[in-house]
């Protein structure tokens, strides 16, 4: 049978706050065990709690970076269960009225089509802390640094039909959120941690068949992979006209498998009820105005933007697009440069490219924007060859100067003197008088092919630094 | 110098009449000779207290002294004092000492006050008469066969035993009062959110309040003034302007309007009890107050609905006592769920699993509409009823308790006649109001309380009914004769 | 409402507390009078009654995002039950 994989995201996102959400540690990744876990964070007796304003900033930029409804009263509940990184026993979370409520946005595939994704709600909770199951004497150790981390979950609705589109959406959130600045959105650290929820069923029907609950997939490569393992999984079971259950699972990246985790299996019942420690928090339009009003502009709109002012195709406006600094770099290249569609090639093959290799980011890049356009500018006033600025941009790189230094020191410069390219022309063609005579007996079709042989040997002698441009007008002009 | 007022007691030390060192000394003298009749104290830290009493007499003499500057204060073991144990009346505290003060503490430090010592209390504060303490049950001065209420019944019996001159308490359905009608001191909840509740181990957060513990209205009023203000580390602290609680404390009660509910006057009051009432309420009258007579129709559904609220938030505020961090575990446990269920089980007292158990199961998938949320509708009409009043009177008048203190033992194998002591108490703290008790009389040898509950905030109010009341009775300077032996 | 004993045992799971055999009956009894008593709140009609959270109407102050706490591992440590290496110890957590 054609299954249709029908998929909801649980992305729990870390708020770029200072503080924990209702204390007032630090939220610093990566220090000592402990060290940042105060007596609100440790469920210390008579502890309270305090809301960061900064979290509840983030959570209604964020909202209204999905253009949805912000609730003017929004209330946080307990969800009460037994686990050593649960200090209280409860977390804090929002249940019955979260901040956000529905809202969507759309999100680009490589081929250039587009999809527009609905997000439930997203409400502000506090974030556990970590157990480490490295081995002390059979204990398990628990560092509850990140325990009151501010977390905003965002929860999409079942719109997404493949992996393909899990990622892209994955990725389009990343950069919306770094966008709005909320979230550093680093992965690897667990700032943007996601659960999957996925389920199959007969391609055409229109009920959800049972789902399995993925948790903390954590990199877009693990959500890909996991989504095709566990589609496999259960089409397996359906095939052979089994049941899915409804569980939880741990995606297991070293063996690439989804396994249930039993031990969250004992029958929960969260018991929410209003947290009698906070009230409800209740904003104003003037706040959420004033919040609207310094949002920057979002991915989609720089997309279109792109599009429309610098005539760039749906998949190049969307990679430039992917991050302000990198939009930001692009548009300064096109800028000096003033062809927007060469700096975005250049931007996307070379500039990111290097990067890869390197493994470097934007705001690290040892090559300005400025310089880069300046360096273009020379492959358009004919200065150099497109092939040249390759070579000068890799001696860019290296830090060995900006572009006209580099072409000076090197003799670079591209000849567009007719004399000299003449004479050249010239030596070759009287040098290779069997391949003139076979250009000549030659098709049209054929000679095409040919005089890539003259062009190819003219650029030779020159050591490449002649205009090919010239070198094919001469030619034409001389293989008569 | 024991029978001294919190009043006469920092003028005293104003005008060095006495030092800080000799008012403490002679307290914990008293403590040592007399508190093995009452068992009011968990901890007494003689040594610490006596050094704070140094600290206080040198700011004394070098004119640097605040509102209570040299004073010993007794606080309940609820409150969270650094470096000195708090246990809550538990064993699952019995080892724990905080690093950190309640806000409550940190400010009477700041006033100048002594710590005297953490009195005895219900387990977690689950009891209406001491009786359910890991440390044995307190007694009452005036008879020691009796309970002295609960669950703040430590301190009400060291300030009735003479053995400090004020204490602190707090109140989440009449710890506070109940526990003062029984020993014939004064004692008040302040509205909800006048007191931080930062570093009070908690029980339920939406109907917890610290207040002062003491003779008279006036000591409250000094308390009070310490106690009382914004606490930015509590988001349930109100910002209401705090006043001089002191200022008004001798103002005319002519043309004061005092409402009667006719539902604590019915059946279930003690008949002897009653007529103490009758002649309090006298008493004000003659100074001017009309009593109206009025009601409260949802009275009687104040105990089920506080039975299902306190004991749903209490189930999860006593989540964290897991045995991870700090306080009891059991001895080894074979996994996770072994160290949470036994330490659980043999940390927590019967009451205190029975709370926990019965609002696990109110708050439970299937169970939450019909006893949780139910509870907080119902707790609204209870709020309204007291809206309505507050329309036409200043004040509200009763009994503290239907009837003064039962024996040791009486109660405590039926929870649900123990529950019944709180039928007067619970409904102030479901509407969040103050309410005091103060000694308004003798039923065979044992005091009786008058009840006072006020409009939100209107606590100046209630101490200027009940110091006016004071300044024309004696009822609040009697002393029971177990207290008249020690030395001094 | 009829309360079951293995009901009783449903919460105390829950709850996480043991409840020895022998206590498992008296608890349930306990437990079933108290519900019993709150019972009668089931007959009043709260149609259109809006729950009380908290018994003033005021609403959340926020705090500013300010790192207000220094490391003060070691004294919340010295009152820990186990710890090793900076971390709180608990029988091995198998997932």
């Amino acid at each position: 049978m054609q299954w249709e994989t029908v998929i909801g995201l649980e992305v729990h996102l870390q708020l770029a706050t200072e503080s924990k959400i209702f204390s007032g540690s630090p939220t610093t990744f990566g220090a000592e065990p402990n060290t940042q876990a105060s007596a609100v964070d440790l469920a210390m007796p008579g502890m309270l709690p305090v809301l960061n304003e900064q979290a509840v900033h983030y959570a209604v930029k964020f909202g209204l970076g999905i253009g949805a409804q912000i609730s003017k009263r929004s209330v946080f509940d307990r969800k009460n269960y037994f686990y050593p990184d649960l200090p209280k026993g409860y977390q804090i979370s929002q249940f019955e009225a979260p901040i956000v409520g529905k809202g969507s946005f759309e999100i680009l595939m490589e081929d250039g089509s587009s999809r527009t994704i609905g997000i439930t709600r997203a409400h502000l909770e506090e974030d556990a802390g970590k157990s480490l199951h490295e081995d002390f004497n059979n204990h398990t150790g628990i560092d509850l640094n990140r325990a009151g981390t501010p977390l905003l979950e965002i929860v999409s609705e079942p719109d997404i039909r493949n992996a393909a589109e899990a990622v892209a959406y994955l990725k389009a959130l990343h950069s919306l959120v770094t966008y709005l600045g909320i979230s550093d959105g680093n992965m690897a650290e667990g700032s943007m941690r996601c659960d999957v929820n996925i389920s199959l069923r007969p391609m055409g029907s229109t009920t959800l068949g049972t789902r399995a609950e993925i948790k903390n997939v954590n990199s877009f490569r693990f959500v890909e992979k996991a989504i095709h393992h566990e589609f496999q999984r259960q089409a397996d079971i359906l095939e052979e006209g089994g049941k899915i259950t409804q569980e939880t699972r741990l995606y297991d990246a070293d063996r690439d498998e989804t396994r249930s985790m039993r031990s969250k299996e004992v029958a929960n019942d969260y018991r929410y009820f209003p947290e009698p420690d906070l009230l409800p928090v209740v904003i104003d339009d003037i706040y959420i105005e004033s919040i609207r009003e310094s949002l920057p502009e979002l991915p989609a709109d720089k997309r279109s933007r792109f599009t429309a002012q610098y005539g760039l195709g749906p998949y190049d406006a969307n990679v430039l697009s992917d991050s302000r600094p990198l939009a930001d770099y692009f548009e300064a290249v096109a800028g000096e440069c003033g062809d927007a569609k060469i700096a975005a090639n250049w931007v996307q093959v070379e500039l990111l490219g290097q990067l890869n290799r390197a493994g470097g980011t934007i705001e690290k890049c040892p090559v300005s924007a400025t310089a880069l356009g300046q360096l273009i500018s020379r492959i358009l006033d004919n200065t150099i060859s497109g092939k040249m600025a390759k070579q000068v941009f890799e001696s860019m790189w290296k830090g060995e100067g900006d572009a006209d230094e580099i072409i000076e020191a090197r003799g670079l410069l591209q000849v567009s003197d007719t004399g000299a390219i003449d004479a050249i022309v010239n030596d070759v063609l009287s040098a290779n008088a069997a391949q003139v005579q076979q250009y000549l007996d030659a098709d049209e079709a054929k000679r095409k092919k040919l005089v890539g042989f003259f062009v190819g040997q003219v650029m030779k002698l020159s050591k490449g630094q002649a205009n090919p441009q010239m070198v094919n007008e001469l030619l034409a002009k001389k293989l008569i | 110098m024991h029978t001294k007022s919190v009043a006469q007691l920092v003028k005293g030390l104003r005008e060095r009449q006495f030092s800080s060192v000799e008012v403490t000394r002679a307290y914990l003298d008293r403590i040592d000779a007399l508190d093995s009749q009452y068992n009011s104290f968990i901890t007494v830290d003689e040594a610490a207290a006596l050094a704070a009493a140094g600290g206080a007499d040198e700011r004394l003499a070098s004119g640097t002294a605040n509102a209570l500057t040299g004073i010993p204060i007794a606080h309940k073991d609820i409150f969270c004092t650094d470096g000195v144990r708090t246990s809550c009346g538990s064993r699952m505290l019995d080892n724990f000492v905080p690093p950190y003060d309640a806000t409550v503490i940190q400010r009477f430090k700041s006033a100048g006050a002594v710590l005297l010592g953490k009195t005895n209390m219900d387990e977690f504060a689950m009891g209406s008469s001491n009786e359910s303490s890991f440390y044995g049950p307190a007694r009452n001065p005036w008879n020691t066969d009796l309970v002295p209420g609960g669950s703040s019944g430590g301190s009400a019996a060291a300030v009735a035993g003479l053995l400090a001159p004020a204490a602190t308490g707090t109140d989440t359905g009449g710890s506070i009062r109940q526990p003062a009608a029984f020993c014939g001191i004064t004692g008040l909840k302040p509205t909800y959110g006048r007191v931080s509740r930062l570093g009070i181990v908690a029980f339920a957060s939406s109907l917890d309040q610290a207040g002062p513990m003491a003779h008279s209205a006036e000591d409250c009023a000094f308390l009070l003034n310490t106690m009382a203000g914004h606490d930015p580390l509590d988001s349930t602290s109100s910002t209401a302007a705090t006043e001089d609680y002191c200022a008004t404390l001798g103002d005319s009660l002519e043309g004061l309007r005092i409402g009667l509910p006719t539902e604590y006057f019915g059946e279930g009051l003690d008949v002897a009890t009653g007529e103490c009432i009758n002649n309090a309420l006298k008493e004000l009258e003659a100074q001017g107050a009309t009593l109206v007579e009025m009601s409260l129709p949802h009275s009687a559904l104040t105990i089920p609905t506080y039975y299902i609220i306190a004991p749903a938030e209490a189930s999860t505020n006593l989540a964290r006592f897991d045995g991870v961090r700090y306080g009891y575990r059991c001895e080894n446990p074979v996994d996770l769920h072994d160290l949470y269920s036994r330490t659980r089980q043999e940390g927590f007292g019967e009451e205190v699993k029975r709370r926990i158990l019965v609002g696990t199961y109110a708050l439970s998938a299937g169970y939450y509409d019909a006893y949780y949320k139910k509870a907080q509708q119902i707790r609204r009409l209870i709020t309204q009823d007291f809206m309505h009043c507050f329309e036409q009177v200043d004040v509200i008048a009763g009994p503290t308790t239907p009837g003064p203190a039962f024996a040791l033992g009486a109660k405590s194998n039926d929870p649900t006649s123990m529950y019944l002591e709180d039928v007067y108490t619970l409904a102030v703290n479901l509407a969040g109001l103050p309410g005091m008790s103060l000694p308004a009389g003798f039923v065979e040898g044992k005091p009786v309380g008058l009840q006072l509950i006020g409009r939100h905030f209107s606590e100046a109010r209630l101490l200027n009914v009940a110091h006016r009341f004071q300044q024309a009775t004696d009822w609040h300077l009697r002393t029971p004769d177990s207290a008249k032996g020690g030395t001094l | 409402m009829r309360i079951e004993q293995d009901e009783i045992e449903k919460i105390a799971e829950l709850s996480r507390i043991r409840i020895s055999d022998e206590e498992i009956g008296q608890v349930t009894q306990r437990i079933a009078e108290i519900l019993q008593m709150v019972d009668q709140l089931q007959a009043v009609d709260t149609h259109d009654v809006e729950p009380m959270a908290n018994p003033l109407d005021a609403t959340q102050r926020l705090r500013p995002d300010k790192v207000t706490q220094s490391n003060r591992r070691n004294a919340f440590q010295a009152i820990a039950p186990a710890v090793e290496n900076g971390l709180y110890l608990v029988p091995k957590v198998i997932e």
